[in-house]
């Protein structure tokens, strides 16, 4: 391999470390109007008048709406259309779209939002779980799911849980609460549009152009060849643009009322409004284990506090039950799991959707139990680790599975097992895994996920494809991939991503499916264009590769016309017999496993991450250099979720929408960062490829939860592990009670009687795939 | 109706220096620095993450230290240098830390870049052989949610030692 496993720079590099990469706010055209967005300051609110007469009247104003001209309802899921994009009857959050306006500065069209008179009649707001199940004083958040503001119950069982309790020598139940927190992308959410001859085009900052389309065509009422939506240079998502969202269906609204292109970046505020990140996720756990450390069985149950709307909100529910068994060999599984609306920013997918929180639940628990029974926690987990190329009790298909290896990495480099034992300092140990891609789209549909068509032409290749590089480097594993077929370098290779007019379908940036996914449509794409020029080639007597690109794409071009080939992506049918099964399945699983070194304060409680040792399982590494900044991005996103990034809300409002008061690392607080790359060469991913943008973000938290407690014999089951929690919990242990600071009871919630489903058999055989 | 809107707004003319060019704008007197560079100067370059001086996404060099011009307004940098990402480059050719970040995957999403390279450059103009400390204390005002900081320490150490 020339290109593959070699780590290039990123095909983009000299754009951005020069400036000229253009994001969605740099887009300037000719007579750009600008957008401001009038929002809800009441958290829950019946709107009972909009009167815009006054904003009307301001000079530069050249159009102002209100939901009455977007009546349409949209929603990412399709079960959950429940979303407008500026709401004329209910507003349901701080910051909740209402009016918005097109004007020739954003000063003016920020005073004309000021000028705009709402009335409002205000309801009592639902703010957390526990109010969330009770009924409301008022009237409830949305008018579907319940009953009182429950969105979503579920409740699935795999195998024989009873038998499983009753063989168990010891069972254990534990409660944990997973913090909610935000993506806090650097760039601010932006979009631009501009209508010409009946049709509209939007630029924007999005991670899932095809999704954005989708909702333009379907709240605008114009078919889906009348809009174009590109995705412009991306700075940063993390899951916080994988909705559509309400300031792209408005700038578009805006262009074709005023003709003229519309932008709207939003504040820092507002991207703290539009959110859609972590769930807070309070969650209870009971596990049976022999004496020896064996699971015997798992009944999990979540509560999800999903803010204002649906979003991902059906998805996440399911993911916080969905892949405990994918790391740990449960013969019998219970998973109950629910969503509240709150009035509150919706919760949406954040790096890990839905995983991180039952990830930290999980790992601490089975680390306690390893405790009770007097077992090493990384013994004990490994004794229960999958096994490649098996099916899980809830149906899904294990395939390649570097868990024992990554284990062995991050044990070995750290010490763990000969730790130092000096006062304050301590050291955790966890494990994860992640998908390589969902298994099935967003909206139920038998085509592929993702294409790429490529095209050759006098010496010259482009690859044309949907993805959205958002900053992961998605067009440089396209690149690479096209290059190694083809005996070019990355650089080579001219890309046209991210276009619905221009690039065929792929699904987008979201559930770590690019690189499986477009990987595998762009390697079957490259290896057919191959097989044309290399015929071309050999037909006039000469290797492939004694001849340049440029002859061998003259000799094919004369041999064949026009030189275009196409690949394509369509995940296997591997989702099981039950409703729900859905969420959940992969082609393929990333594993990753981590060990903290820390030192806590016992006077302070403040904690200094001194290393992170961190072994990820990616398939194949098609360039490690990325591979490596995905995993230190994903630690470093961790240790922010571990110990400070956290959202709260007083009065109905977000406590502290700014970069300042949202604490997230600096450069001062990560620490050193060591990275092993583990190779399992899976059977299906493209060279082996498998994901590594989220799972290595998911032992990082309990690792730091368990380092603390190493360090000062007390339990913080809940995020972030501020201080305040330290010295709490050190305050009840030195008073006898337990040395615990977390959740002190889960919920009554009026779970369904569960769907009682067989396991499947458990071995599997996979053949690679024929490409 | 914002009072703004009901008087005149007061302009004024400014005049620096940017990217080796010099520079006059007649701009309204508060209009920041930032939007001064973006909006009325094309040098989309500079990027914005807060606006309120939190992130140091805008940071700019003033005579060749590092300033938010979020922060800033042009009167107060009336006949100074400024330096924007537009001017690091020597024509085409990278400076030895913009190589340094594209080698090593330091840009991801590349929206930090610019303030971070910027910062990283006054840091090196000053201190040619930074320890990784003086490294992470000169760029703690500039966050990125990418990287974790770790490939950027190395470029900004690869750069250094390619400079001296």
């Amino acid at each position: 391999m020339r290109v593959i496993g070699k780590p290039f720079a990123k095909v983009d590099a000299g754009p951005k470390v020069t400036g000229q990469a253009t994001y969605a706010d740099d887009i300037v055209l000719p007579r750009t109007l600008h957008c401001r967005i009038l929002r809800s300051p009441h958290p829950h609110a019946r709107i009972l008048s909009i009167d815009t007469s006054a904003a009307r009247r301001i000079p530069g104003v050249k159009a102002v709406i209100t939901g009455v001209e977007l009546p349409v309802k949209f929603g990412i899921l399709p079960v959950t259309q429940d979303e407008r994009a500026l709401e004329h009857e209910k507003v349901r959050y701080v910051g909740d779209p209402i009016a918005a306006v097109a004007a020739t500065d954003e000063e003016t069209a920020a005073a004309a939002c000021d000028a705009i008179k709402v009335e409002y009649e205000v309801l009592d707001p639902v703010m957390t779980i526990e109010d969330a199940l009770k009924p409301s004083k008022d009237e409830r958040i949305q008018d579907y799911g319940g009953p009182n503001n429950i969105h979503k119950l579920v409740a699935l069982e795999f195998g024989d849980l009873e038998g499983g309790f009753a063989r168990a020598d010891h069972i254990r139940e534990d409660l944990f609460f997973f913090q909610g927190n935000t993506h806090l992308p650097m760039e601010q959410h932006s979009a631009i549009a501009n209508f010409v001859d009946g049709k509209v085009t939007l630029w924007s900052s999005t991670q899932v152009v095809h999704y954005v389309h989708r909702a333009l065509a379907k709240v605008l009422e114009l078919p889906m060849n009348r809009i174009r939506v590109v995705g412009a240079s991306h700075g940063g998502g993390f899951g916080g643009k994988t909705d559509p969202f309400a300031h792209e269906i408005i700038v578009c609204k805006l262009a074709m009322i005023t003709g003229r292109p519309v932008k709207c970046t939003l504040t820092r505020e507002e991207v703290f409004y539009a959110h859609r990140g972590r769930h807070p996720v309070l969650m209870w756990v009971r596990t049976g284990a022999t004496k020896d450390g064996r699971i015997t069985a798992m009944h999990f149950r979540t509560a999800l506090d999903g803010g204002a709307y649906g979003s991902y909100g059906v998805a996440s529910t399911f993911y916080t039950g969905a892949l405990q068994p994918v790391t740990y060999d449960i013969p019998a599984y219970k998973f109950e799991g629910c969503r509240v609306f709150t009035n509150k920013p919706p919760c949406g997918p954040k790096r890990g959707h839905g995983t991180p929180q039952p990830r930290f639940a999980l790992e601490l628990h089975l680390e306690k139990i390893a405790r009770d029974l007097g077992l090493d926690p990384v013994e004990m987990k490994r004794l229960n680790f999958v096994k490649p190329m098996s099916r899980t009790v809830n149906w899904l298909r294990v395939t390649s599975c570097g868990l024992e290896e990554c284990t062995d990495k991050v044990v070995r480099a750290s010490g763990y097992a000969k730790r130092e034992r000096r006062p304050g300092h301590g050291m955790g140990f966890a494990i994860s895994s992640y998908l390589s891609g969902a298994g099935t789209a967003i909206y139920w549909n038998d085509m592929p996920h993702s294409e790429v068509q490529i095209k050759v032409d006098r010496g010259g290749v482009t690859a044309y494809c949907g993805a959205m590089d958002i900053g992961q480097g998605s067009d440089s594993v396209l690149a690479a991939i096209v290059a190694e077929e083809l005996g070019l370098e990355p650089r080579d290779v001219r890309l046209v991503t991210a276009d619905s007019d221009s690039t065929p379908i792929d699904l987008g940036s979201y559930s770590s499916r690019v690189t499986f996914m477009a990987g595998n449509a762009a390697l079957e794409a490259a290896k057919k264009m191959r097989a044309m020029l290399s015929e071309a080639v050999e037909a006039s007597g000469k290797k492939y590769e004694d001849v340049s690109f440029e002859q061998a794409s003259v000799l094919a071009e004369a041999r064949f016309g026009t030189l275009v080939t196409a690949g394509s992506y369509t995940p296997p049918k591997i989702a099981g017999p039950f409703k729900g099964s859905g969420v959940g399945p992969s082609p393929a699983y990333s594993y990753s496993a981590c060990v903290v070194d820390l030192d806590a304060d016992e006077r302070t409680g403040l904690v200094h991450i001194n290393k992170v040792w961190i072994a990820h399982d990616v398939g194949r590494a098609i360039n490690p250099l990325l591979v490596e900044g995905q995993v230190e991005g994903s630690v470093y996103m961790g240790i922010g979720e571990a110990l400070m990034e956290e959202q709260e809300f007083r009065k109905g409002l977000h406590k502290w929408p700014s970069m300042l008061e949202y604490k997230s690392p600096t450069f001062l607080d990560v620490p050193d960062i060591e990275t092993f790359i583990v190779e399992t060469n899976d059977p299906e991913g493209p060279y082996g490829a498998k994901e590594a943008g989220q799972g290595p973000l998911l032992p990082v938290i309990p690792a730091v939860n368990a380092a603390v407690f190493d360090a000062l014999g007390v339990w913080i089951d809940e995020t972030p592990v501020t201080p305040e929690k330290i010295v709490e919990a050190l305050r009840r242990k030195g008073k006898g009670e337990p040395a615990r600071v977390g959740p002190g009871a889960f919920p009554a919630i009026p779970y369904p009687p569960s769907i009682k489903v067989e396991p499947p058999p458990k071995d599997l055989s996979v053949t690679t795939a024929a490409i | 109706m914002r009072q703004e809107l009901e008087r005149e707004v007061e302009h004024v003319l400014v005049s620096f220096d940017v990217n080796g060019e010099l520079t006059d704008l007649r701009v309204p007197v508060h209009k920041t620095l930032l939007e001064v560079l973006r909006e009325d100067m094309g040098l989309t370059g500079t990027k914005h993450g807060c606006e309120l001086g939190e992130c140091g996404t805008c940071t700019v060099l003033v005579d060749g230290k590092p300033q938010l011009s979020c922060l800033v307004l042009p009167v107060q940098v009336q006949h100074r240098a400024i330096t924007t990402i537009e001017g690091m480059a020597d024509g085409s050719r990278l400076h030895p830390l913009q190589q340094a970040f594209a080698e090593l995957g330091a840009a991801q999403c590349g929206y930090c870049t610019p303030g971070i390279l910027l910062a990283a450059r006054s840091l090196l103009d000053d201190n040619p052989k930074p320890s990784r400390d003086e490294i992470r204390e000169a760029l703690a005002g500039n966050l990125c949610r990418c990287t974790g900081y770790v490939k950027i320490l190395q470029a900004v150490e690869l750069a250094s030692t390619r400079l001296t």
